[in-house]
């Protein structure tokens, strides 16, 4: 066998070996990278808010990285792995196997309590954090892993929250609201949540006067419309998801229900800004306890701008998800390490309030973030402002309806 | 309550409308060719979503999208009869099931791929109309595909009865061989009237949209009591579709009033399993066939 080697291809060589011989050193001089795990539902029927979350993790990622990334790991970048949860908490499960050989010091996700709940569980034989953007049933926190990091507030502090700002709302109106009307889908999440309302609605001096239960999906809301007509309920207080909630709104409208309020309790319309664009009449004025950015903060004004030039819509899923890699960065930080048991004990101790959330510093209590909190939202023309708590607000809440003054 | 009783039987009416106007499709392909067609409710799906981008692209009214829509989605059905069930299926019902399965799932994933799970719905200025009857308000879009499935269930069986493509349809579904012996072709005949019902698909989409919504998972909120409307009407009786449309709305909108609307699903199963009890052909079905 013969080998013949001309003066060009010695070139070649001579320039590949002096590439790799040089390569460390370039890669030393732009920072190592920490990989962070983003477990979505990027496919299947959460794949909308999946999507959302992926993007809002990235415009936080990009955000640290242009900053200068992690500075007690000489400026290492940020570099996340995204993988797909399929909307299936099997594959949640699975999924952070994907995570755990990929190198990962923590993750967040994962858009439903189903799928957080099995990933967490998933990855507390790795001892890898995950920071949960949103996963509102109690049972998260309720399982004491060392690695479950909540950062957005559960159904309970939601649920007690909005009552307190509703008592408050109502007191601020003169109390015109003295009855109600419960709406709710029929799985655990609108179920659970009417037994509170109709346990703590009276306390207020609130009379729950209808109460009716829906299938998802539900084809028809005519019947409800007109119940809710018949009741002559001063409020009413939905807990379903968007496509029902859709439909619920114009039923109402088509049968001519008149209501002081619609005063949803993480509602999964009353927060969606294309929700609110292609229902705009019967969007109008109806309020909603949930997630929400403050919307004064200069990063959060930054995060509207980047999420409008990306073409996309700015709800709180983008929101919560660039928040919890803050969280994550501000833990590498402090832990200046990619090692996944700092990393779960920087997260326990974490201090942080340089989120864009309007939240206090951050403590994590039994992996639940006692300072975490959501706001009134409400919709007001093409937008949706935050009315209250007074301090985060970009607009005066308007309580009851003035058609209905 | 019992001032509910007359609005919750008009909006059954309206909400039957809808399920016989999907089940006509159905009961073409279910009913007179035996194809069992999991992909109904993925065309249906398809057809709103087409419907949803002339409007949203193109600013078109979803009932004027009508003429465009019907024809693209009766080439669309004849081209899949033609081009996939047929030489896939090998004449083989059970393949049939199969591939118009798979057709379903590969339907249903691209749509969440291209489109994603968001809920859209359209904006037209009629959107919140309705029409007063007996003091019940009913919405203008309910009323509009109440009016059209009246008018279509009729004009699908005058086309069936009295045109020659129709009695080729007939003559293949009761004899696939005599019907070649005599000189159709059941392969054209088997994708016309694939066509047709997928094009009869459509024409519910369009006239569905106005008053609901769409995402890539719609098509199953609606695809299961389509089978159940085929089946309780009488297979292939384009006229006992309507009638058991009409009559599991009604049936569905009492059962929610005072069972809870939980359990209003239950009535329509109910029904369809003690009138099969008595007559197993269907209401409008022929016995012995």
């Amino acid at each position: 066998m013969n080998f013949r080697i001309d003066r060009r291809d010695l070139l070649k060589a001579s320039g590949a070996m002096a590439m790799t011989l040089a390569a460390p050193s370039i890669l030393r001089a732009q920072g190592a990278t920490v990989k962070v795990g983003v477990l979505e539902p990027l496919t299947g029927n959460l794949a909308y808010n999946g999507t959302q979350s992926a993007a809002g993790a990235k415009f936080a990622a990009d955000k640290i990285n242009a900053a200068g990334g992690i500075k007690s790991m000489n400026g290492a970048m940020i570099e996340l792995v995204v993988v797909d949860a399929q909307s299936r908490p099997e594959v949640a499960a699975s999924s952070v196997d994907t995570l755990a050989q990929a190198g990962v010091v923590a993750f967040t996700g994962a858009t439903a309590s189903s799928l957080g709940l099995a990933s967490s569980q998933a990855a507390a034989k790795y001892d890898l954090a995950q920071v949960f953007s949103i996963g509102t049933a109690e049972t998260v926190v309720e399982r004491g892993l060392p690695n479950v990091f909540r950062f957005t507030p559960g159904v309970n502090k939601c649920t007690s929250v909005a009552l307190e700002n509703l008592k408050l709302l109502n007191q601020g109106a003169g109390n015109v609201v003295k009855t109600a009307a419960i709406v709710h889908e029929d799985g655990p999440f609108g179920s659970n949540m009417a037994k509170i309302l109709a346990t703590e609605l009276p306390k207020q001096g609130i009379e729950v006067v209808e109460t009716i239960s829906h299938p998802t999906p539900h084809r028809d809301f005519s019947n409800i419309a007109l119940r809710v007509k018949a009741s002559k309920a001063d409020i009413l207080i939905p807990s379903n998801y968007l496509n029902e909630y859709t439909l619920m709104a114009r039923s109402l409208r088509q049968q001519r229900v008149e209501l002081k309020a619609i005063y949803s309790i993480l509602g999964g319309a009353a927060s969606n800004i294309k929700f609110v664009r292609e229902n705009q009449e019967v969007a109008q004025y109806v309020m909603d306890c949930n997630h929400w950015y403050d919307p004064n903060k200069d990063e959060s004004k930054a995060l509207a701008e980047t999420t409008a030039a990306a073409g996309l819509d700015l709800t709180y899923d983008v929101m919560v998800s660039y928040a919890t890699i803050q969280v994550i960065a501000d833990a590498l930080e402090r832990s200046g390490s990619d090692d996944r048991k700092k990393m779960l004990e920087a997260l326990a101790a974490s201090t942080f309030d340089g989120s864009i959330m309007p939240y206090g510093p951050t403590k994590f209590v039994n992996g639940d973030n006692v300072n975490s909190r959501p706001v009134n939202t409400q919709i007001r023309g093409e937008k949706i402002e935050v009315v209250f708590p007074k301090e985060f607000a970009s607009a005066e809440p308007v309580f009851p309806i003035p058609a209905a003054q | 309550m019992s001032s509910l009783i007359l609005p919750a039987v008009l909006s059954g009416l309206m909400m039957g409308a809808v399920y016989a106007l999907i089940a006509l499709g159905l009961t073409l392909i279910y009913g007179v060719l035996h194809i069992i067609n999991f992909a109904h409710g993925s065309l249906l799906m398809l057809a709103l979503f087409a419907a949803y981008f002339l409007h949203y692209q193109l600013g078109i009214d979803p009932y004027l999208a009508i003429p465009i829509v019907l024809p693209v989605f009766f080439a669309l059905g004849y081209a899949l009869q033609r081009g996939l069930i047929s030489p896939m299926s090998s004449g083989s019902e059970q393949n049939v099931l199969l591939i118009t399965l798979a057709l379903s799932m590969i339907i249903d994933n691209l749509a969440l791929y291209f489109w994603t799970s968001n809920t859209r719905t359209v904006d037209i200025p009629y959107a919140y109309d309705t029409v007063e009857i007996l003091g019940a308000y009913l919405p203008l879009g309910r009323v509009i595909a109440f009016v059209a499935a009246l008018a279509a269930a009729p004009l699908l069986w005058l086309f069936m009865s009295r045109t020659r493509i129709g009695s080729a349809i007939r003559a293949v579904a009761i004899e696939k061989r005599g019907a070649e012996l005599v000189g159709i072709d059941v392969n054209h005949t088997y994708a016309v009237c694939f066509g047709i019902g997928t094009a009869c698909v459509a024409l519910a989409a369009c006239l569905l949209l106005p008053t609901f919504y769409v995402t890539p998972q719609v098509g199953y909120t609606f695809v299961l009591v389509a089978f159940t409307t085929v089946v309780l009407g009488g297979m292939g009786s384009l006229l006992g579709a309507l009638v058991a449309g009409l009559l599991l709305g009604v049936i569905e909108s009492l059962c929610g009033l005072f069972l809870g609307e939980s359990l209003g699903q239950i009535g329509i199963f109910l029904a369809f399993i003690l009138i099969l009890l008595f007559k197993p052909s269907g209401l409008l079905g022929k016995v012995g066939r």
